[in-house]
């Protein structure tokens, strides 16, 4: 594995057809608490006990990552996946190998998680001039983004075209054509001109399955640390306290056998006249 | 006079209601003494807006040809250069792709701090006190941060009707960035849902699956139902992506907000994004093995039985009856 050092400038530069065919795919990956796991707080109520919960994959950043792969496969791309240094890091980069990318890094810091959009963007921008890419997908948000979403950062600190909640890729002449949600299943298409930046929100096809012997494979892999000399700003935001919400109670709940909630379910469709007798 | 400003999401000439519950939260923090209800509005010819921003008491314009359909390169570009006119102290944009797309890029560019997911908001001794919903609405942040702040805040947390009045509506055109005459990003063509086969929004019944059904050969159990019930079967934003439904039966922020009177949801856990889009039905039924998922916190009754051996009974149930 081998990472290219050099830098990308803020100026555009329009990619000829060639150099499409060797386009470099930055994908910015991000380990997140998996929400279907109890959380615990920490003694001071600011965070989540980190500890012992298990952390995933954001499920935007899988789409980035498959989106990248997808685009390879079409256009002939390299992929390199990226991360912020942290536990269960390494495994992560090596799950990406195996997914299909062709080279990982990991970037040194030495900042408490969660790292806070602001200063996650300096870090990964740093890491996209480095290895000198045309194009960085990574999630458009994940479930802990307070201070900020990491696209549109990486956006603001490269000055770079950036576009969020995007659904589908292609490259066309040095510019990635993309598609944007929005609420209503309204949907725009965009011309956006490389080196750009995307939040990815779905991949044009599911997250693959990889196999049980490509990833043992992959898990040989060492993973490339990355230290980068990046100056990162101060969060001036404090979190006051972090807790569970308070419940409005509003649901009946219903315990028991299937077929005693069925029963109950049934009475209440009933009552409120959905279904007859 | 510095003060909160809110910036106006539209789409065919139409202000979007996420727009008025700005309007209506910043017309709270207005009101306790701190400045005007300002608000901004990009268009290639904003006049039909105007009228629709009775709530503000300035309307700050940018017309410019880049700025129609909405551009997120140009729209960034417009809200920067209101922001460094005006100075607002607060500045409130939605929690949707749009607010995506520019609360953090003007946040950076401008060196100002952003606070995210916010459901509610308040300002006092030279702050602004937020509550923001975290990891999919499992958990409640509450913050401070030293004002000037960018603050996002997610739909349905405030009220519509409070961002319709008061305001004075003062226009005041504001002269466009030439960086708009030299973009990046090029809007090509703009689609609006295909409601031909199926309309969600007109449906009075539904049965929508989440992650939590497993795959797409599960679905036929929920399908059942849904047909016993004369009901529609739905998905949420994971079961769509999977493709085991098509996008036009997805419910939530990136799919169809839906008020039909009677909701079920099986399988779902009721993230923020997916209560956005169904909250408002009359009656909602929720089935999750996960008793803390907060689908219940909007459910008239629920139950974390398992959904595989309750729908069939169910569904057995309803047919006989």
């Amino acid at each position: 594995m081998s990472i290219g050092v050099g830098t990308v400038g803020k100026n555009q530069r329009k990619l000829s057809s060639s150099e499409i065919n060797c386009m470099h795919v930055l994908v910015a990956l991000r380990l997140v608490p998996d929400t279907a796991e109890e959380f615990e707080l920490t003694a001071d109520n600011k965070d989540i006990d980190r500890e012992w919960i298990g952390f995933k994959l954001n499920e935007f950043d899988d789409h980035a990552l498959e989106e990248a792969v997808v685009l390879k496969e079409k256009h002939g791309a390299k992929v390199t996946a990226v991360a912020l240094q942290g536990e269960g890091i390494d495994r992560l980069l090596q799950t990406a190998l195996a997914r299909g990318a062709d080279n990982v890094a990991k970037i040194a810091h030495d900042m408490p998680p969660p790292v806070p959009a602001p200063a996650a963007a300096r870090l990964f921008a740093a890491a996209a001039k480095s290895i000198e890419c045309d194009l960085i997908l990574t999630g458009v948000q994940t479930g802990e983004d307070l201070f900020g979403q990491l696209a549109p950062s990486l956006g603001a600190v490269l000055d770079w075209p950036q576009v969020s909640a995007v659904s589908s890729t292609k490259v066309d002449d040095g510019a990635v054509i993309v598609q944007q949600e929005y609420s209503g299943g309204f949907t725009a298409t965009h011309s956006v001109r490389m080196p750009a930046i995307l939040g990815i929100q779905t991949a044009s096809a599911p997250p693959r399955y990889v196999s049980g012997s490509k990833l043992r494979e992959a898990m040989s892999a060492k993973v490339q640390s990355l230290k980068l000399d990046v100056e990162l700003p101060l969060t001036v935001s404090e979190i006051l306290a972090v807790g569970f919400p308070e419940s409005a109670g509003r649901a009946e709940m219903v315990g028991g056998e299937a077929d005693v909630v069925a029963d109950r379910l049934a009475e209440f469709l009933r009552e409120r006249g959905f279904v007859n007798g | 006079m510095p003060g909160v400003l809110v910036y106006v999401e539209h789409r065919d000439g139409k202000v979007l209601p996420i727009t008025y519950e700005l309007l209506g939260a910043a017309r709270s923090i207005a009101t306790t003494g701190f400045g005007e209800l300002m608000c901004c509005a990009f268009d290639a010819d904003p006049g039909t807006l105007v009228e629709q921003l009775d709530g503000a008491d300035r309307i700050m314009l940018i017309r410019h040809p880049a700025l129609s359909p909405y551009n997120p390169e140009a729209h960034a570009i417009a809200l920067q250069s209101v922001v460094q006119s005006c100075s607002p102290d607060v500045l409130l944009l939605a929690y949707s792709s749009v607010g995506l797309d520019l609360g953090s890029v003007v946040a950076i560019r401008m060196s100002l701090p952003f606070v995210g997911y916010c459901t509610a908001l308040q300002v006092a001794n030279g702050a602004l006190d937020a509550a923001s919903q975290l990891h999919g609405g499992k958990l409640v942040a509450k913050t401070r941060t030293p004002l000037p702040a960018i603050a996002s805040v997610v739909p349905g947390s405030f009220d519509e009707n409070a961002g319709k009045i008061e305001g004075r509506g003062e226009v005041i055109d504001i002269a466009a960035p030439e960086a708009l005459t030299a973009l990046r990003i090029h809007f090509i063509s703009a689609s609006a849902p295909d409601t031909n086969q199926i309309d969600l929004t007109k449906c009075e019944r539904i049965v929508c699956v989440g992650r939590g059904i497993g795959g797409a050969d599960k679905i036929a159990i929920a399908n059942d139902l849904a047909a016993s019930l004369d009901a529609e079967i739905a998905g949420s934003r994971p079961v769509i992506d999977a493709g085991w439904l098509p996008k036009m039966r997805q419910v939530g922020k990136s799919g169809q907000k839906v008020k039909p009177k009677l909701y079920i949801a099986a399988g779902v856990s009721g993230a923020p994004e997916h209560l956005e889009g169904m909250k408002g039905a009359d009656c909602i039924v929720a089935i999750n093995s996960d008793a803390k998922a907060p689908i219940f916190e909007v459910a008239h009754i629920g139950t974390t039985c398992d959904l595989f051996e309750l729908l069939p009974a169910l569904n057995e149930r309803i047919r006989k009856s």
